[in-house]
């Protein structure tokens, strides 16, 4: 099995992906067919429990959002890492035990530091 | 032209491989809503849909027929591509992960080396269905929900990563066949045993993901009203509906595939070699409904402490343990 015999391993999972979209869509086509289209500018505003909306509705939001997903990128990245090690474990021996507890114990410390800091804190 | 044909048949043996997996996917998610109405009914003293065909049995359809006939509308200032396309991608990344789950020994769509990495990257890409329709709506219930299912999904998903690690160090493979086969292999015959701390966190974040109760703040009806999905309609909403539920049963079958032992059983049945599969697919969807029933919703700051402060230390602890385990012994 060369490169391209590879590649086509992923073949079908292409192809189911197709697959469900082209139901999704023909789906749409369907309700665009049947269903009726009678709109008119009270039933476009969007939705506030019946009141007529006010102000902007895409607010400034808190910042706890964007460091949440700051450190999901860190720990993300972890696990990147940790994948190839535990597949592989069997094969590398104690010495990639020692140091995969050396990088968690240094993930470590940023995350006592960002729990210290509040950043898992919301009120 | 022989040579043409010779080359395309294999295509399009996967493609009508594909079709009647995906087709026998859809019926298991529109049974799943019916089935979580019936229980959720029964649980409570009720008796849940009963009305169209024997038992209630033909809801399911008779709901899809209804949202097709009904408006499709798109409020005003909405982002009218992104609001188009957010349904899609939530349906397109919450079904694809089928591909690479052996259903038995011998079917499985991708065999992939990775199939692991295949689902959890596709489980991050049905976060963007989330935030997209959150932001692309104009509104501000979705726009919350859009925001708070975001950072959920996304804290849970580093626990999900991590939790499957210990999986990984005990068979040596990402690919999910090679994983029931290892599996069946130890003396436990299944990883929940051994892995019971990986499977609790696992299990507790594909609820989490799927954004079902008890952590179903994104869509909180009392609060949000339905969070990011409040301003669709008609089958679009469906759409959103569907992922869920696929969300819901390849979450499952990933846990049965990872932890229960797969298609593997106690004994062989005749005739039917997905039977264990199913069996073990159907209980952890009872689960679902089951928890659904019993438990109220967390709190904001309880639900992302749950995530960071217990579950992620929980599962890097528990690989740390299983390596250890592993030079030991």
């Amino acid at each position: 099995m060369g490169e391209l015999g590879l590649a086509l391993r992923y073949l079908p999972i292409l192809i189911l992906a197709i697959l469900v979209f082209v139901i999704g869509v023909s789906m749409l086509i369907v309700n665009g067919i049947l269903g009726l289209q009678r709109p008119y500018p009270e039933k476009l505003t969007r939705y506030e429990c019946g009141l007529p909306p006010s102000g902007e509705p895409r607010h400034p939001f808190t910042v706890k959002f964007y460091a949440i997903a700051i450190l999901f990128v860190v720990f993300d990245v972890e696990a990147v890492f940790l994948y190839p090690w535990a597949v592989s474990f069997n094969r590398l021996g104690g010495l990639a035990y020692v140091e995969m507890v050396i990088f968690i114990a240094l993930l470590l410390v940023a995350y006592f530091y960002a729990w210290i800091r509040g950043a898992f804190q919301w009120e | 032209m022989e040579a043409i044909l010779k080359s395309a048949l294999p295509i399009l043996i996967l493609v009508v491989e594909a079709l009647v997996l995906l087709v026998v996917a859809l019926l298991h998610v529109a049974y799943t809503t019916y089935a979580e109405r019936k229980v959720i009914g029964h649980m409570q003293q009720r008796i849940g849909p009963n009305r169209v065909g024997p038992r209630g049995l033909l809801q399911p359809i008779a709901d899809v027929l209804k949202l097709l006939t009904k408006e499709d509308i798109v409020p005003l200032g909405a982002d009218r591509s992104l609001f188009y396309l957010a349904p899609l991608i939530s349906l397109v990344a919450g079904a694809t992960s089928l591909s690479v789950i052996p259903v038995w020994d011998k079917f499985v769509l991708a065999n992939v080396n990775v199939g692991l990495l295949v689902i959890l990257a596709l489980s991050s890409l049905s976060s963007y269905g989330v935030i997209l329709s959150g932001w692309a709506s104009n509104s501000r219930y979705a726009f919350l929900g859009g925001l708070r299912a975001s950072a959920q999904v996304i804290s849970y998903e580093v626990a999900m990563a991590l939790s499957l690690v210990g999986v990984m160090l005990m068979a040596g493979s990402m690919n999910l066949a090679e994983i029931v086969r290892a599996q069946t292999a130890t003396p436990f015959k299944i990883y929940a045993i051994p892995q019971i701390v990986g499977f609790f966190v696992f299990m507790v974040s594909a609820i989490a993901e799927t954004n079902r109760v008890p952590f179903d703040l994104p869509e909180a009806e009392t609060e949000l009203v339905a969070g990011y999905f409040v301003e669709y309609s008609g089958i679009r909403f469906g759409l959103f509906y569907l992922a869920e539920y696929f969300g819901m049963v390849v979450m499952s079958a990933v846990a049965v595939t990872c932890f229960l032992g797969g298609w593997a059983g106690p004994f062989e049945v005749p005739g039917i070699p997905f039977f264990w599969f199913l069996v073990k697919l159907y209980a952890l969807l009872f689960f679902y409904i089951w928890v659904r029933a019993t438990l109220p919703r967390y709190r904001y700051d309880q639900l992302m402490g749950l995530g960071w402060k217990i579950l992620i230390p929980l599962s890097l602890a528990n690989i740390l343990v299983t390596g250890l385990l592993k030079l030991w012994v």
